[in-house]
């Protein structure tokens, strides 16, 4: 697998990135470099084998349904760049 | 199947929903911020659910229960296993930049829905999935005139998304599927399903086709958030799309959003990437596995189902299929029915099902109020009806004692020995009245002679207004027969 200059663009303005023109083409090679490693795991032969997700057998924590957070409005919005009545304020964004 | 008149021949709607269901939890999905609705902005929300850097996700086991519960609800497939995943887009309401939902290992699989339709018949329509996700905080756009206000209150709030098979083939099919849906939830005590709330939203899918021929093109209408919007909206998507075709264009695949005030459609400002969410695991949070037994356990303990209820009620009380399912629309009404024939001793269900659905829905919907607060309770109404079997009461009567314990909150019981209002059933009495109302009117017992058998109507009527209502009027029937024949 390998990306072209295009790609590297959609991506970037998928994750809100801006990269400039000028960069684009060194990212391109870079980005191919990664993939060609990651490439390797190919050579193995994985039939049968299941995808891990961790290196121990664990199974989830999971939480018992209690409030015991929130509650904290001032922390919320403390870096927020410009709080409103309680709420954050942004451009407008309205379809 | 309802099909549309075009000028090209007939066509069919093919319709599929996405339902968004908010989960009864006290907690959010993620973590332990309050899910109560209507709080002041931005005071139920954690570090977690503003997304602030380091913050990690627990998954809350409520949230769990309740999926698999309306799967088992939904008579679906349980997936032991399940994967969160990230899926990536940005908006001012969602902190993280990407919402933690379920993809392509979803923890319930396919199940399957029965509608019960106006004319009676039933129809079934399948379920794709239903997968946990997070809500997204809400945005305020009409607060200033060039910001737009954010609270996170609902951000990181648990929904179940309850995907349908393209099944549906007319507005009142979804309006069918989605009344179906509420009672289930409500019934299994997973959603409240309030759209007003917005605890239950969905996103219409329609495409149109002349019948028989391969699926058309279809729009995804969003954030539809009443039954009756989703049938306009589909409507108006269905007609619009056949004037497309028919003026020789074609249906563009987009999202659009529903506008109630116009009743229309209109396609969303085209972002054109936006279908790129990039999902991947998401590396934060383990497969959920679920042990088989813990599923059993649960669907051992499912409460009983519209479905079941109204095939019981059918078999044990022989109510018709029509009053069944009124009956059992609502988990609360059912259960009134049932508490009224059970403390109306020896009552007919039949009547049962008519006092219910009648005068006392009648009584609620006139004054505005719920059951709970209804004067007149189960035990009452059975009592009332129990007086009425036993022929203590006449019908005639029994409204008006009804109307007499719903204004006072008193037994019926109570009214009727206050009131003196027990029906006469003593053959000395009655005659005596009947041989009065006969006296006095020789002019009608001639006419009945003479054949009129319509004045034996306004003998019965004259002889009860006579005793007050309060003669047995079977007993009035009979005697009056006796006596003019």
């Amino acid at each position: 697998m390998a990306v072209d200059k295009a790609t590297i663009g959609h991506i970037a303005k998928l994750a809100r990135i801006r990269i400039p023109e000028a960069q684009q083409e060194a990212l391109t090679g870079e980005f191919n470099n990664i993939l060609g490693w990651i490439e390797q795991l190919g050579e193995l032969d994985t039939e049968g084998v299941e995808p891990m997700t961790s290196v121990v057998e664990v199974r989830p924590t999971l939480r018992a349904d209690a409030v015991t957070d929130g509650d904290c409005r001032d922390q919320v919005l403390a870096n927020a760049p410009e709080p409103a009545h309680g709420f954050y304020a942004v451009p407008k964004v309205v379809e | 199947m309802s099909l549309i008149q075009g000028e090209t021949g007939e066509w069919e709607m093919v319709i599929g929903l996405e339902v968004h269901a908010q989960v009864i939890a006290e907690s959010k999905l993620f973590s332990g911020a309050a899910t109560a609705f209507g709080a002041e902005p931005n005071t139920q929300v954690s570090l977690v659910d503003a997304a602030m850097p380091g913050m990690l996700p627990v998954l809350n086991e409520k949230s769990v229960e309740q999926a698999v519960k309306t799967g088992l609800g939904l008579n679906a497939q349980i997936n032991l296993s399940s994967v969160f995943e990230r899926k990536n887009y940005f908006y001012p309401d969602l902190p993280q930049g990407y919402q933690i939902s379920q993809y392509l290992q979803p923890i319930v699989g396919e199940g399957v829905v029965t509608l019960d339709l106006p004319d009676g018949s039933a129809k079934e329509v399948g379920i794709e999935r239903l997968h946990l996700e997070q809500d997204a905080g809400k945005s305020l756009h009409d607060q200033h005139p060039s910001q737009t206000y954010i609270d996170l209150n609902r951000s990181g709030v648990t929904l179940m998304e309850i995907v349908s098979k393209p099944d549906m083939r007319s507005a009142e099919e979804v309006g069918a599927y989605l009344e179906k849906l509420r009672s289930i939830l409500r019934y299994l005590g997973t959603c409240t399903s309030n759209m007003e709330e917005g605890s239950m939203r969905c996103d219409v899918n329609v495409s149109v086709r002349h019948p028989g021929e391969a699926l058309g093109t279809r729009t995804e209408t969003k954030n539809v958030n009443s039954i009756r919007f989703a049938k306009q909206a589909i409507e108006h998507e269905a007609k619009r799309q056949i004037a497309l075709i028919e003026g020789g264009g074609a249906v563009v695949q987009e999202t659009r959003l529903f506008d109630p005030n116009k009743g229309v459609t209109r396609a969303m400002r085209s972002k054109e990437e936006a279908h790129d969410y990039r999902y991947f695991p998401d590396p934060d949070l383990l497969p959920v596995v679920l042990d088989a037994d813990w599923v059993a356990a649960l669907k051992r303990d499912l409460p009983e189902l519209p479905d079941a209820k109204k095939a019981r009620f059918i078999a044990d009380f022989g109510l018709n299929a029509y009053d069944a399912g009124v009956l059992v629309a609502e988990r609360e009404i059912a259960e009134f029915f049932e508490a009224v024939v059970a403390s109306g001793k020896g009552c007919d269900p039949k009547q049962a099902a008519n006092w219910v659905t009648g005068a006392f829905f009648g009584a609620l919907n006139r004054d505005g109020i719920e059951i709970a607060a209804a004067p007149v309770n189960a035990a009452k109404l059975g009592g009332l009806l129990e007086l009425l079997d036993a022929g203590t009461i006449s019908g005639r009567i029994a409204k008006d004692v009804f109307d007499a314990m719903w204004d006072s909150g008193k037994d019926a019981a109570a009214i009727v020995e206050e009131k003196g209002l027990k029906q006469i059933s003593d053959t000395g009495a009655i005659e005596a009245i009947v041989d009065q109302v006969i006296a006095d009117n020789p002019g009608q017992v001639e006419q009945f002679k003479s054949g009129n058998e319509k004045v034996l109507g306004w003998f019965v009527g004259q002889i009860m207004k006579a005793s007050q209502g309060k003669a047995n009027p079977g007993m009035v029937n009979q005697l009056l027969r006796k006596k003019l024949g």
